[in-house]
């Protein structure tokens, strides 16, 4: 077990290394002068030099490469040219609300779309079956930003139960907090639902069918446990994958919904970085996220040692 | 098409009237026959129509304005001024924004839009992805370096690659059109690279290789068209992923330029005012909404038919 976790994690190693390289070279990958594109078009001549001299566009490519790769490694991500900051505290800054919002996106997601999927297993082909089936397909079809407006005109203009925008500390207090993210984590939840109830529904079917579930039946077990220790245990290894993979388009879904919202999180951070053509930031954003990405599918992974005892490596 | 469906060896134990029978049920007949080919066909066939017979449909130039039309309700009549600079009546059926904009040409014209982009990163990026992928499955000394690009790409999350591109190009339809199709190439590179290392140790593979065929017309001319199938399915889906992409480009205010009539556009631009005129955001939402299903329907319907493997696990 100890060679597979080491074996696992070295293997995310060149894939991470691989990241920064494409991250980097995003940059480079535009016709023209970098410089001059950061700058802006209304940049004096003595600020596109300043930034090429920061960027150290003069040395060969490599070069440039191993210096920004050496300073990511030390943490350092640069200095935002729009916020004046270095990129790493901005991060830091802004990592509570989107921290916040995945966080509970992924447990409402969970509490709902498992049993969902599981009843929906049991009895195949019912009203229950279908009725998940096509809400699966339309969760995957409306997109974020049109559901957040349809639940914002519902919930908080029509009825006023929640607030429509804005985002409070978890230091303000408990209640403020939640009640600002209860809206924006439902509307991101929904494809994450259709998604993993998809999963659930048909990883269980396939374990119902085995042959021990006969004999859990037939040996007198109560069904919601044949359904809950037999066949959920049984099913977890590709539902725990799913929510794994599902976490980039949680992280697709963060930007658009924290933009709706008002949430001032990192989603927000990278549209504010995008349309301010802040490059520094966006690299770091963009990094950090993939590396966060990276890093829970490797934890999925280290889990099914956890989830299902057969898996020896 | 008039191949026979039934494969040699199934006809054996049939007599001719039953081979006829299985044979009268070609791919194109299950296609029609599946509810969820013809719902999203259909919707999407609708669709096309309304994009193509977008100027006759009672709209004016998306991009006209009149200061004296601003924020009206869904039905209003007042007046736009056309390029010319005369006024003329118009009934705004679905509202005017801010501007003065006719929301319901705007829309209409959307459509365009969206199924030029959907359509275009599907057939981009299926394309370079089956380029990749035949390329990683076939010349082995490739195989290695592509797929851990591929896998680079893949653990970056999508949107904000397409985000970041657009933002580096000056954002017109041809850069959006890639942005959005370069995250979506690892996954066709993935499916025809797992295709063609099945494929190639078929015995045709094998004969057209002892044969001397040359590499390039086993991988075009024997291996490629055993793909299509699966990548018809996969492509209608990238549609319906690249024609969200889009929206939210264009939602977010990193996609086309504003005056562009494109739905991400038009909500981006009725957002500000969404408390008094809520559907200048819902008009065009819906729109997408219902586009994006029709293609996701579509594209269940056809991997249902075209690939039964695939259909099973989910």
């Amino acid at each position: 077990m100890f060679a597979f976790l080491v074996k696992r994690i070295a293997a995310t190693v060149p894939v991470l290394f691989i990241v920064a390289v494409l991250v980097f070279l995003l940059l480079r990958l535009t016709p023209g002068d970098p410089a001059a594109i950061i700058a802006g078009d209304a940049a004096s001549p003595e600020n596109v030099a300043k930034i090429r001299e920061n960027l150290g566009l003069s040395k060969p490519l490599i070069v440039q490469f191993g210096i920004w790769f050496g300073n990511v490694l030390a943490g350092d991500l640069g200095e935002s040219y729009f916020f004046k900051v270095k990129v790493a505290a901005l991060i830091m800054q802004r990592i509570e609300p989107t921290l916040a919002l995945s966080i509970l996106t992924i447990v409402i997601a969970v509490l709902v779309a498992v049993p969902l999927g599981v009843l929906a297993a049991w009895k195949q082909g019912g009203w229950l079956d279908r009725a998940l089936m096509g809400f699966s397909v339309m969760g995957f079809s409306i997109p974020v930003f049109v559901l957040a407006y349809i639940l914002i005109w519902i919930v908080s203009l029509k009825l006023g139960w929640l607030p429509v925008q804005g985002y409070e500390r978890l230091a303000g207090g408990f209640w403020p907090f939640l009640q600002h993210l209860i809206l924006p984590s439902v509307t991101l939840s929904v494809i994450y639902i259709a998604l993993i109830a998809r999963v659930t529904r048909a990883s269980v079917q396939e374990v119902l069918s085995e042959d021990y579930i006969r004999t859990a039946r037939a040996k007198g077990l109560p069904e919601n446990r044949v359904l809950i220790q037999h066949a959920l245990a049984n099913a977890a290894v590709p539902i725990i994958t799913v929510i794994g993979i599902g976490i980039a388009l949680l992280i697709g879904g963060v930007v658009v919904t924290e933009s709706v919202y008002g949430i001032p999180g990192l989603g927000r951070l990278t549209v504010d970085a995008v349309l301010a053509r802040d490059f520094p930031t966006i690299q770091g954003v963009i990094l950090f996220f993939s590396f966060v990405y990276v890093l829970i599918n490797l934890l999925v992974d280290v889990s099914y040692l956890f989830f299902d005892p057969r898996i020896r490596y | 098409m008039t191949a026979p469906a039934i494969p040699a060896d199934l006809s054996v134990g049939l007599s001719t009237e039953d081979a006829n029978i299985v044979q009268r049920v070609s791919v194109w007949q299950r296609l029609a026959r599946h509810w969820g080919v013809r719902i999203g066909g259909v919707a999407m066939l609708l669709l096309t129509l309304i994009a193509l017979a977008a100027p006759v449909l009672g709209t004016v130039d998306p991009t006209l304005f009149d200061p004296g039309s601003r924020d009206l309700l869904p039905g209003a009549s007042g007046e736009i001024t056309t390029l010319e600079g005369e006024s003329i009546k118009h009934q705004f059926m679905m509202g005017s924004d801010s501007f003065g904009r006719d929301i319901y040409s705007r829309v209409i014209y959307g459509t365009r839009v969206s199924l030029i982009v959907g359509l275009a990163c599907a057939l981009v990026s299926v394309l370079l992805g089956v380029i990749a992928g035949l390329s990683a499955g076939y010349l082995r000394w490739l195989d290695m370096p592509l797929m851990r690009v591929m896998d680079g790409i893949m653990a970056i999350p999508g949107i904000l690659i397409a985000i970041a591109l657009v933002a580096l190009w000056k954002a017109s339809l041809l850069s959006v059109i890639v942005a959005i199709a370069i995250p979506e190439i690892p996954r066709v590179t993935r499916l025809v690279r797992a295709l063609v290392l099945s494929i190639r140790e078929e015995p045709y593979v094998e004969a057209a290789i002892s044969l001397g065929t040359s590499t390039f017309k086993i991988m075009f001319g024997h291996i490629l068209p055993n793909t299509v199938a699966p990548l018809i399915v996969q492509g209608t889906y990238i549609c319906a992923s690249a024609i969200l992409t889009e929206a939210i480009l264009s939602f977010l205010g990193v996609g086309l330029p504003t005056d562009f009539p494109t739905w991400g556009n038009i909500m981006a631009e009725g957002r500000v005012q969404f408390q008094q005129f809520p559907h200048n955001v819902f008009f065009p939402g819906i729109f997408l909404a219902v586009t994006v299903l029709a293609v996701n329907i579509l594209g269940d319907g056809l991997r249902d038919v075209l690939d039964p493997k695939m259909a099973k696990k989910v």
